[in-house]
């Protein structure tokens, strides 16, 4: 049965926009049951909810929901709304997938909507004491002072639940008990990855609680790009997860061409997937630096570094950034490639391939590795799924997601690869992902570096793009997960809304589950493993 | 066996001779004192100086380990003053006072801890004749008092008023007074071995072979089972978990500054010393030349080398054999490491202890 046909017989009166993507406008008294319905579908249940997007209409705040089926992988969007601004009230689908509870806080600390049914409705990336929500149009810039005192994170959430009657109550939900021996992990910590922090209740050595809370590095990128032109608006995307930042860029340029009608060049389509792989070679063997240093491991750190910085030098001839690259652009790319790029490629290639058995001499095999790795922190398939854990660690668990080979785009439709898959879903299989990842992205750069076509690298278009009305979507497969781009367009040259999916706040979310029960230690080796990066979490 | 190399050796007469000559112009008991104070300025002085000499190399060590160069720019080509800067360094920095913690025991506890550090290593039998504390039952002392070393670090956590110290603190106290145990049981087992609890004749009843060779491959055994417990011991990976920079940011210091960070960084530089010191005097014949049987050209070339050289030779041994093993394994987790030792290390030198008591008295060592 056809998904607008489904979704009608559902919620009788179904409006449908189809300017992009598919949008099923449904009115928020019957959400939930529709919502309900799609999620536990017989034949094709869309049992992954990428993002929640909120969003303020004018008129009416709401929400986003982009759903997708692990099974089919068909995708669908629904948007509910209220149009109570003074005391705006959805329901949650925190009792349909578990990453709702994080993300539905994202939307209520933003936009102000109170989801009703959702466990934990406390702010989470801005502080508990900040007054009002940014991400209005309405929002007065200048309404909250510099505030030097420190900020008291409330050890108790408030769940509001809506009666049939109309009437709001409120049940509170203990954190942390007053006699809870509770551990700050961050802000500034060596094992955190950067400014994260993590509220841990011990029971001795044992981990009983884990409480994220995000929001140091927040920069309120969604919002900076509501006042940016679309070329303008590529600047930010390297500086969300800089270990993906050709991945991330390469997203947004997708996004804006196709919604702009915007036709790229072979040689571009081919550069810019060889520096996507080029780029998840040099995320995951930093993830493999960072765990072993996380476990304790100093020596295997370095070989890592080693071979990263090839990587890195291959980048910064062509694009002249290590880090930071600024290489993707609308219409293709910044500049055309090194002459010895594919020359150093090549070598690169060869080298890796004949000095990837140190990495597994000193660390895989090693027995304190398997005791401390296997069996540790295991996210189950199910859990992968509603939580969101896309990428590498949803992979552990047995979770085929990805985006490459279930949605391809660039090149990745026409070179050979395997998508790696563990089912054990613990800690090893975590980092065996990553460690096989690596081997199947060097097979497909083999695969592009020689047949890379001649032609321009970049075609012209004009410096203002203004793009038609409507709600567009691009997702790729960077080197932690499935980053997506979600744009709203009324047709002005800034968008009116432009999200990003965050890989890293599913993966942190997920901590408290995967953590429980296990060591201190552990919580950091599974933290490791999750391999998230905070400027992406706290955009 | 021909001993006359013994003789060479010794520096008795020289030690005599000064004693002989300071009571020729002073009291006795003045003179006693003052060979005192100069052996305690010796001893401070070559704890510091060894700590140098230790960072330096680990330094070193862990660069060439890691495809790396190491410290080279300060002080020449090998950066060889680059410690002695650090050390100053530290020396002018700031003891930063916490205002929540208990002060008498927070400033107490980098004493202990060196305290302990430097009695132990005081007891290392550096030459024949040049035993500074030497007595009949030396090695049950060296294990009395390197165990005060664990109360320093006890009361560092605690009175540092800080949840990470005191984790790290615990975990440091856990693990110590479990590995203690194996370690005292294989000095037990040398003890029976060598005949004596004296470290100056520990020492020498190794002249006519290492107690390594003497108790074929259970002193062998031996000697994994004690550098395991000793590296335990010692705080250093993969058993650095009082410290386990990742998950406590710096355990039971974090909250020490200056000089009082500097006693605790020293003691465990020292201690990593003094654990291979006591290996190559328990089972590498302390100042004992290398000697081969049937070789008598060969060693009568080895007798020709100071024991003092054949001490540092030995002990910087281990010391490297200990870097290696630090640079090259990750760290356990706290249960892994109480496991390992009450399930298998601490049994394992029960094991040995009996062996070795059959193997002596039914003579079968060499």
């Amino acid at each position: 049965m056809d998904i607008k046909d489904k979704i009608s017989t559902l919620v009788p009166g179904v409006e449908f926009k189809e300017q992009g993507d598919l949008i099923a406008v449904i009115p928020a008294a019957s959400f939930h049951r529709a919502a309900e319905a799609l999620r536990y579908d017989k034949e094709d249940a869309m049992d992954y909810l990428r993002d929640i997007v909120g969003m303020d209409w004018g008129e009416t705040l709401g929400a986003l929901y982009y759903l997708e089926s692990t099974t089919t992988h068909a995708r669908i969007v629904l948007r509910t709304e209220t149009a109570d601004r003074e005391n705006p009230l959805l329901p949650s689908v925190s009792d349909l997938w578990k990453t709702a509870v994080i993300k539905e806080r994202e939307a209520f600390d933003f936009f102000g909507i109170r989801f009703t049914g959702n466990p934990d409705m406390r702010r989470i990336f801005l502080r508990e004491d900040w007054v009002g929500h940014p991400f209005r149009k309405d929002y007065d810039e200048k309404s909250n002072e510099l505030n030097m005192n420190n900020e008291v994170n409330a050890d108790v959430t408030t769940e509001y639940t809506l009666k049939a009657d109309g009437t709001l109550t409120t049940e509170k939900h203990v954190v942390f008990e007053p006699d809870d021996f509770v551990v700050n992990v961050g802000p500034q910590h060596p094992s955190t990855h950067g400014a994260l922090r993590l509220r841990v209740a011990l029971d001795g050595e044992t981990v009983k609680r884990v409480d994220p809370v995000c929001g140091y590095i927040h920069r309120g990128i969604e919002k900076m790009n509501e006042s940016l032109t679309y070329p303008q608006t590529l600047a930010l995307t390297d500086r969300l997860d800089y270990l993906s930042a050709h991945q991330s860029r390469h997203a947004l340029c997708m996004c804006i061409e196709q919604a702009a009608g915007i036709e790229i060049s072979e040689r571009a389509k081919y550069i810019r997937t060889i520096m996507d792989e080029l780029q998840r070679i040099d995320s995951h063997l930093l993830f493999y630096s960072c765990l072993v240093l996380d476990m304790g491991g100093f020596t295997p750190f370095f070989y890592g570094f080693r071979e990263r910085e090839m990587i890195l030098q291959i980048m910064e001839e062509t694009t002249g950034g290590r880090l930071i690259q600024n290489y993707n652009m609308i219409g293709g790319v910044q500049a055309d490639l090194h002459p010895d790029f594919q020359k150093k490629v090549k070598e690169f290639i060869k080298h890796m391939r004949g000095i990837i058995h140190e990495y597994h001499e000193i660390f895989t095999g090693n027995v304190i590795v398997t005791t401390r790795l296997k069996g540790v922190g295991v996210l189950s398939k199910e859990d992968a799924i509603s939580f969101g854990a896309t990428g590498g660690t949803g992979r552990a668990s047995g979770w085929a997601n990805d985006v490459r080979k279930h949605h391809p785009y660039g090149l990745y439709d026409k070179v050979d690869f395997k998508e790696i898959v563990y089912t054990e879903g613990d800690s090893f299989a975590r980092y065996m992902v990553r460690m096989d990842e690596i081997m199947e992205s060097m097979k497909i750069i083999e695969q592009l570096i020689d047949n890379i076509p001649e032609g321009e690298y970049r075609v012209k278009t004009k410096p203002i793009i203004r793009i038609p009305e409507g709600n567009y979507s691009t997702s790729v497969e960077s080197s932690r997960g499935e980053f997506a781009v979600f744009l709203e367009s009324h047709g002005d040259k800034t968008p009116y809304r432009l999200h990003y999916r965050s890989t890293g706040l599913p993966l942190v979310h997920a901590l408290d589950t995967a953590c429980r029960g296990q060591k201190i230690a552990d919580l950091i080796a599974i933290g490791a493993s999750m391999d998230f990066v905070i400027p992406d979490i706290d955009r | 066996m021909n001993t006359s190399f013994l003789d060479y050796y010794s520096i008795q007469p020289v030690t005599s001779w000064i004693h002989e000559a300071l009571c020729s112009v002073m009291p006795e008991a003045l003179a006693i004192f003052i060979e005192c104070v100069v052996i305690g300025v010796v001893i401070v002085a070559l704890y510091a100086v060894l700590a140098i000499i230790l960072i330096y190399m680990e330094r070193k060590v862990c660069a060439a380990f890691q495809c790396r160069i190491g410290p080279n720019r300060v002080g020449g080509k090998g950066g060889l003053l680059q410690v002695p800067a650090d050390v100053l360094k530290i020396l002018t920095k700031e003891i930063i006072r916490l205002k929540n913690s208990d002060h008498l025991l927070y400033d107490l506890a980098p004493y202990l801890v060196i305290l302990a550090s430097i009695l132990s290593f005081s007891c290392l039998p550096w030459n024949k004749g040049a035993h500074i504390l030497d007595m009949n039952i030396g090695i049950l002392f060296v294990l009395a008092a390197s165990s005060i070393g664990v109360v320093g670090i006890l009361l560092a956590g605690w009175a540092s008023n800080n949840k990470y110290t005191m984790i790290g603190a615990v975990r440091s106290g856990a693990m110590i007074i479990s590995y203690e145990l194996s370690l005292g049981i294989i000095v037990l087992s040398m003890v029976v071995l060598s005949e004596t609890a004296s470290i100056s004749g520990i020492v020498e009843s190794q002249a006519n072979g290492w107690n390594l060779f003497k108790g074929h491959a259970i002193a062998i055994l031996a000697f994994v089972v004690y550098l395991i417990a000793g590296n335990a011991e010692a705080n250093r990976g993969p058993f650095d978990l009082a410290e386990a920079e990742q998950e406590l940011t710096a355990g039971y210091h974090t909250e020490y500054s200056g000089l009082h960070f500097g006693f605790f960084y020293l003691a465990e530089y020292l201690n990593l010393f003094i654990t291979a010191g006591f290996a190559s005097t328990l089972f590498l014949g302390g100042w004992m030349p290398l000697h081969v049987a049937g070789l008598d050209g060969f060693n009568a070339v080895m007798d020709y080398i100071p024991g003092v050289v054949w001490f540092f030779g030995k002990t910087f041994f281990v010391v490297w054999l200990l870097m290696w093993i630090k640079w090259t394994f990750i760290r356990l987790r706290i249960d892994q490491v109480l496991v390992f030792e009450w399930k298998y290390l601490m049994p394992t030198s029960l094991l040995i202890l009996i062996l070795m008591v059959v193997l002596k008295v039914f003579g079968l060592v060499f």
